[in-house]
């Protein structure tokens, strides 16, 4: 599979996606810089990492989803491509309005980093065919602005259509359901506070997150 | 000519960082405050010529998210 990965100036999740990506798909992600105006031909996953894009400035992923690549990526994703957006990139992804609602400052206002349980809501997804449904993974989140809000009936839209990909076991930020990943309506794009690309080797203290990837692999190629 | 973006919160939606704010007034021993909501203000220095509703686009398309936040500009100075 051949991917990409966007990289914005204050992306920290960058390299750690890239490795993700490496040792599941056996080939070294394109390295995107965010002025760029198009795609590497051939794209068959974009991911959009974690970090603090442009120092978070007026608000999180606010200027990256207005840079060059992204309206490359909101066409891309627009005709169907998979696209991953991990804790800024999830920020990102709902600044662009490829997913519904905002991702506000945590309810007590501390920086969580740690790992989560979170529950697998929908397994029948691009995205999380590696994991039984209902079931309870860990995945670690590092975030300050994590606390997802949207509308009462945005939300039952969501939950309605199986579009929430995950859910925090117990409250972490806020997040209105506990939401901790939603798709957008046609399922090809994920928004997720919680870092899969941290859990990918025993090392790490979890391999839950190779799944999404080694799910994704084989549900895309 | 100067515009000012004055960008604050929706009705309803959560501030935390509102909340804290109140939280430390009372704890300098300010009584009387009965909410604290927190918002920004962005000043833009325009051409004359600047129209109205090319602020306003400014608002919708980066300035503000008007998924939670509302805005009003005021134009002068």
């Amino acid at each position: 599979m051949k991917t990409a990965v966007i990289v914005f100036p204050g992306s920290n999740c960058d390299r750690d996606l890239a490795v993700a990506l490496e040792q599941v798909t056996g080939r070294a992600p394109a390295m995107v810089w965010h002025k760029e105006s198009e795609l590497p031909e051939g794209t068959e996953f974009v991911g959009l990492p974690g970090g603090f894009s442009y120092g978070d400035y007026l608000r999180s992923g606010a200027m990256a989803a207005r840079s060059p690549i992204i309206r490359a990526v909101i066409d891309a994703a627009n005709r169907g491509l998979p696209v991953i957006g991990v804790c800024n990139g999830f920020q990102v992804l709902t600044e662009t309005g490829l997913l519904p609602g905002a991702l506000m400052r945590n309810a007590r206002l501390n920086f969580v980093s740690r790992p989560v349980p979170l529950i697998v809501e929908n397994s029948q997804t691009l995205f999380t065919s590696g994991y039984s449904q209902g079931e309870t993974i860990h995945i670690p989140v590092a975030h300050h602005d994590g606390n997802y809000q949207a509308h009462a009936e945005t939300l039952d839209r969501l939950e309605g259509q199986g579009r929430v990909a995950f859910r925090y076991a117990a409250d972490v930020n806020g997040s209105a359901r506990n939401i901790a990943g939603i798709l957008n309506d046609s399922g090809n794009v994920l928004g997720m506070m919680p870092h899969p690309e941290r859990a990918i080797e025993p090392a790490h203290g979890s391999t839950d997150g190779r799944r999404l990837f080694e799910g994704l692999l084989e549900t895309v190629a | 000519m100067k515009a000012r973006v004055f960008i604050t919160l929706k009705p309803g939606v959560l501030d935390p960082q509102g909340k804290a704010i109140h939280h430390a007034l009372e704890g300098l021993g300010f009584s009387g405050v009965n909410d604290v909501r927190a918002g920004k203000l962005i000043e833009l220095d325009v051409e004359d010529s600047t129209s109205d509703s090319d602020i306003e686009a400014m608002c919708r398309k980066l300035l503000a998210n008007t998924v939670i936040e509302n805005f009003r500009v005021e134009r002068g100075g």
